[in-house]
């Protein structure tokens, strides 16, 4: 049997990546430092009140925008967060997602707009987004070390890289399924280009898109303890610690810290986009 | 003066536009060209004049072109080839922006399915419109009511679409589109999303409209009776051309083609006809001058149960019954002492459907009067039931054929 000639993929992107921090080292520094800036700047916002006041104000947050049950459940969680002695770690781990989700969304919305606005773009995306979500996320680890050495920045480069795609997505079927007889309404009574799009499409496909920031929201939790390997900090170091030391309890701990975060920010999120949806329905 | 002219407009889709329209031009179908080309002849050489203040109705079933052919007179399609002319300018070359003003102030349009904007109020959605032309919020706000008030939905403006019937949202798809002082309306089946009553309802709103604003509307529809009702003219299509032009009445009399002939076969005609056209000259009516003797003898020589009694200009005074008239012979009444006043009087132009309740409560023809009280003929109950029976001359050839 003839032996198939190797196929150096690996060096090849080796040498990309070579490339790329020898010419582009610049660039990569002035992300490394805005990122680590603005999930400093979130930490410590996050970290100033006591505990048990900004625990408060999650409560009553969460009783503004879902109603009484979810604010007690918001009180207890939360208090047993802190109770846990996982408040900081839970914060910084906050922040993270936080910074890491609005970057996604900053930059998966508009491009979600682009694909639905012009077949080619969407063409193109749809590929690389399935790239990006089926490789597994450790593989970003890698590179993101590489570029931006250890810490948190390349936790949150490798989670906004992972949890990108549910925005593009949504946020370009969120726009294509706009009644077309709505846009159609638009043009025919003369508006410009742009504000069919931010007061018609954009409006419509707000449920949509919601559920998209939903899901980036989501799946950039689900990085957390992934970034914990690369000195991210948070919860997601007090987890992988657990792992190392076999420490169970603690282990279990960090993971509790993890759900509560996810519950509340998913219920946040989620009822966001039903008021969305409850003003576009038409019926 | 035309107000909307096509000329030679074509439009297909599909690929090689080029040799599709070539095709046509050399007056090949519609089939031809899907199976030459794979291209589909949307619209086929349209020629149109429309006049300025006139209701022209677009008929035809779908698929047969009609919607596409409405788009183009706005531009929210490309005609493939041909000149559209609105007020007088060719349209067919304008620039984005100069579209975007023309759609804004001169046209605009009324959907089938409303396409209102369902995150805002009654309010802002008929100040849509405005919005596009940059008018200042005040001005918009109040435009905007004025319309919804023209609409009869002054007290609706802070509900949402979604709280609204379909007849009271595609109330707000008329205001928005009033709203904006267009002088043409394109209405795209804007009926027929509704209910069979509401839809009356909306037909008879938009006459009273009209009357009051006399634009230049466009109406697509598929359904005739609505297309007879409410169109001063009506083109008729079939597979993306335009086979005939004319009055509810020429097309129903005249049918110009099978197609059309077998599609006004069943149209109800008690919405086209009017009381004019099926009514006749009264045998006999009482004179200013005659009495209670005159009244009996003319009922007995022409076999009637009751006499319209007139007085100078064949102003109608009232109505003599045989019954009547025998006993104040008798007794020696006046004539005006034993006049019925009360009976059902109908305008030339009521519907026949509007002339089967009042012929069903009175024992005599029905009278048809002007404004003036003047009659001008009557309308037996034999002559309501044959018209609408076509058998009173105006049956198509449909009908002669078969």
């Amino acid at each position: 049997m003839a032996d198939l000639p190797r196929v150096p993929v690996g060096r090849w992107v080796d040498s990309t990546v070579d490339w790329l921090t020898e010419h582009l080292d610049l660039v990569f520094d002035v992300i490394s430092d805005v990122l680590k800036w603005l999930t400093d700047q979130l930490e410590s916002l996050l970290l100033w009140p006591p505990a048990l006041v900004l625990v408060a104000l999650l409560a009553a947050f969460a009783w503004w925008i879902r109603g009484r049950w979810f604010a007690v459940f918001t009180a207890l969680a939360f208090a047993l967060v802190e109770s846990m002695e996982l408040w900081e770690a839970t914060m910084s781990s906050l922040s993270l997602v936080a910074v890491a989700s609005v970057v996604a969304i900053s930059v998966g919305v508009p491009v979600g707009i682009a694909a639905a606005r012009n077949d080619v773009v969407s063409r193109v995306v749809r590929p690389a987004l399935d790239f990006m979500q089926t490789m597994p996320s450790f593989v970003y680890l890698i590179p993101a070390i590489v570029f931006f050495g250890l810490g948190e920045v390349p936790g949150v480069v490798a989670t906004v890289v992972f949890a990108m795609p549910p925005s593009v997505r949504l946020t370009e079927l969120g726009i294509r399924q706009v009644d077309p007889e709505v846009v159609e309404a638009g043009h025919a009574f003369g508006s410009p280009p742009l504000q069919i799009l931010t007061r018609i499409q954009v409006p419509l496909a707000m449920s949509t898109i919601m559920a998209g920031v939903n899901q980036v929201i989501m799946l950039a939790l689900s990085m957390v303890v992934i970034a914990g390997i690369v000195g991210a900090g948070g919860v997601g170091s007090v987890v992988f610690g657990g792992i190392t030391r076999l420490d169970v309890g603690r282990g279990f701990e960090g993971g509790l810290a993890i759900v509560v975060l996810a519950i509340f920010l998913d219920r946040t999120t989620s009822a966001v986009s039903e008021r969305a949806a409850r003003r576009t329905a038409t019926s | 003066m035309s107000e909307i002219e096509l000329q030679h407009v074509h439009k297909v889709f599909g690929p090689d536009r080029d040799r599709s329209l070539a095709l046509l031009r050399e007056g090949r179908t519609r089939d031809d060209v899907a199976r030459e080309t794979g291209g589909v002849a949307a619209v086929i050489d349209a020629n149109l004049t429309i006049e300025r203040g006139e209701v022209f109705v677009v008929m035809g079933l779908s698929g047969s072109g009609k919607s596409t052919l409405v788009r183009m007179i706005n531009r929210l399609l490309e005609p493939s080839s041909g000149r559209v002319i609105v007020g007088g300018t060719d349209i067919t070359d304008l620039g984005p922006k100069e579209l975007r003003e023309l759609r804004s102030a001169r046209i605009s349009m009324v959907f089938q399915h409303f396409a209102l904007l369902p995150h805002r109020t009654v309010l802002d959605n008929a100040a849509w419109g405005l919005e596009a032309a940059k008018v200042p919020a005040g001005e918009r706000r109040e435009r905007a009511r004025d319309a919804l008030a023209t609409v009869g939905l002054a007290d609706r403006e802070g509900a949402y679409p979604g709280e609204l019937s379909g007849g009271m949202q595609q109330r707000v798809g008329l205001a928005r589109a009033l709203a904006t002082d267009a002088d043409i309306l394109l209405m795209d089946e804007a009926f027929s999303a509704l209910d069979p009553l509401i839809r009356r309802e909306m037909q008879d709103q938009l006459l009273d409209l009209q009357e009051a604003l006399g634009k230049t509307i466009v109406f697509i529809t598929h359904d005739l009776n609505e297309a007879m009702r409410i169109g001063d003219r009506i083109a008729v299509m079939k597979d993306g051309r335009i086979v005939q032009v004319g009055t509810a009445e020429d097309i129903l009399q005249d049918p110009a083609n099978d197609y059309v002939a077998s599609f006004v076969q069943d149209v109800d005609r008690s919405r086209v006809l009017t009381a004019s056209s099926v009514m006749e000259p009264p045998v006999a009516t009482l004179g200013p001058q005659e009495g209670p003797r005159a009244a009996m003898r003319l009922m007995r020589e022409h076999q009637l149960s009751g006499i319209y009694a007139v007085g100078p200009h064949r102003r109608l005074r009232g109505a003599v019954l045989d019954d009547a008239a025998t006993s104040a012979a008798r007794s020696g009444m006046q004539i005006d002492e034993i006049l019925v006043r009360d009976f059902p009087r109908v305008a030339p132009d009521a519907p026949l459907v509007e002339l089967f309740a009042p012929a069903a409560v009175s024992p005599i023809p029905l009278a048809v009067v002007d404004d003036d009280e003047r009659l001008l003929g009557v309308i037996p109950r034999v002559t309501l039931l044959a018209a609408l029976a076509g058998d009173n001359g105006t049956n198509s050839k449909a009908d002669a054929d078969g």
